[in-house]
């Protein structure tokens, strides 16, 4: 048992993550609200960024910036992680401002944002229902 | 004279007056609906799935979804078990790659800030496509919420801005200071953290403080759509030709033209500086342009 809780202490981070991507997926699938769904989609993004980010992260060294000209390796972090996550956060700002603008036609139009009626009405309007 | 329209009644009429190419798009063979009748408040919610075919399906639907997610944690917590331990040496991602950059990344890029020189020249690639995906989320935005010209509709667009005393106050005091940290924050990219995708940021959030404090009319004369054109296009392109370079002159040619300098200069690593400089100003435009879109439908 101690061996367990040790491991489990081992991977902190990424169990945070792993929770916290759970939460947005959930989220995502279970409400029918369209602005949720979108906030869902943001904790899943940052559940990554948080795995990501934990992967660049090394005890005792420093953030990868160099210190007095010193280049050993030994002593920074991994600057590779916090550039990708850089990119992700951009795209995912992208996505959320589509997202956001898509939802905002929609409630003009069908004046909800429920994604059952709006599916309805859709439907009915194309003569599909 | 006319109430002032609610938030929601400006929402509703948005599409009669809309920029819409739906129409022209999809061609006389499919026409845009003409927009719904609204329904009476207190009605029924209609549901897509109420007709009898699909009721087993409605009403798993939240079960599966439930079970799904439960899989999907399972089965990643399971997997993060295999991980190597939060901040040990020596796992798999602390390999020579980044061994390598941190050994000759200042010497090569000129960049103290390590993630500078990847991201803006290691990887230049792909912060180039990252800045182009911000541009087209813009233009996305514009096709979608740009309204026509309407003088009927006043310039502070759908939410009315109050022109509180505490927000003014405070705008006009903290709006410099932020712009100047965010210029900070672009110029100082190569030397510590930051960059311009923060720095930018920055920048926008003391846009929109400008514009939320006194209002759109006082920053249209500088920051209109014509200006934004001209000055995202320019970044852009500046970005896109000093990095097409290096498809002529081979990947590590780049210090032949542009010397790295001395690290820790504030004019030195080569053209990380003046391509964090295009960042901020594409995030920057693009964060104030965002906001403007979606509060008033123009720029």
């Amino acid at each position: 048992m101690q061996g367990f809780w040790e491991q489990v202490w081992n991977v902190r981070i990424p169990i945070a993550a792993v929770l916290l991507f759970a939460v947005g997926f959930v989220t995502l699938l279970l409400h029918r609200n369209l602005l949720k769904k979108i906030i869902g989609l943001n904790i899943m993004d940052t559940a990554a960024y948080l795995m990501l980010t934990s992967f660049g992260y090394i005890e005792g060294r420093l953030s990868p910036i160099i210190q007095n000209g010193n280049t050993d390796p030994a002593l920074y972090g991994n600057p590779l992680p916090a550039g990708l996550v850089l990119t992700g956060i951009v795209v995912s700002v992208s996505v959320t401002a589509v997202l956001l603008a898509l939802t905002v036609r929609l409630y003009a139009r069908y004046h909800s944002l429920n994604l059952d009626e709006i599916y309805a009405m859709a439907q009915k309007e194309h003569g599909l229902g | 004279m006319e109430r002032k329209r609610s938030l929601k009644e400006r929402l509703r009429d948005w599409d009669a007056d809309a920029f819409d190419l739906t129409n022209e798009i999809a061609g006389p063979m499919h026409p845009a609906p003409a927009a719904l009748p609204e329904r009476p408040k207190d009605a029924e919610p209609e549901d897509a799935l109420a007709a009898e075919d699909f009721r087993v399906l409605r009403r798993a639907y939240p079960i599966l979804a439930a079970l799904l997610g439960l899989m999907t944690v399972v089965f990643l917590l399971v997997a993060v078990f295999d991980l190597p331990p939060f901040g040990a040496a020596g796992t798999p991602t602390d390999n020579e790659v980044a061994l390598r950059y941190v050994r000759d990344g200042m010497t090569e890029t000129g960049a103290v800030n390590l993630v500078a020189g990847v991201i803006l020249d290691y990887r230049a690639f792909d912060t180039l496509g990252e800045s182009h995906v911000l541009f087209t989320a813009l233009v996305a935005v514009l096709i979608l919420l740009l309204k026509a010209e309407d003088p009927a509709i006043d310039d502070e667009g759908t939410l009315t801005l109050r022109q509180d005393r505490i927000v003014t106050t405070a705008a006009s005091i903290l709006v410099p200071i932020i712009v100047l940290f965010g210029l900070y924050v672009i110029l100082n990219g190569h030397l510590g953290p930051g960059g311009g995708f923060s720095g930018g940021a920055i920048i926008g959030a003391g846009l929109i403080l400008y514009a939320v404090a006194f209002g759109f009319s006082r920053l249209e004369t500088k920051l209109n759509l014509g200006s934004f054109r001209i000055i995202c296009l320019a970044a852009l392109w500046f970005y896109s030709l000093s990095k097409c370079y290096s498809f002529f002159c081979g990947a590590n040619g780049l210090h032949t033209v542009f010397s790295p300098g001395t690290p820790g200069r504030i004019l030195s690593a080569g053209l990380i500086l003046p391509l964090n400089a295009a960042v901020g100003i594409v995030v920057a435009c693009t964060m104030y342009g965002l906001f403007s879109l979606f509060q008033r439908g123009k720029i």
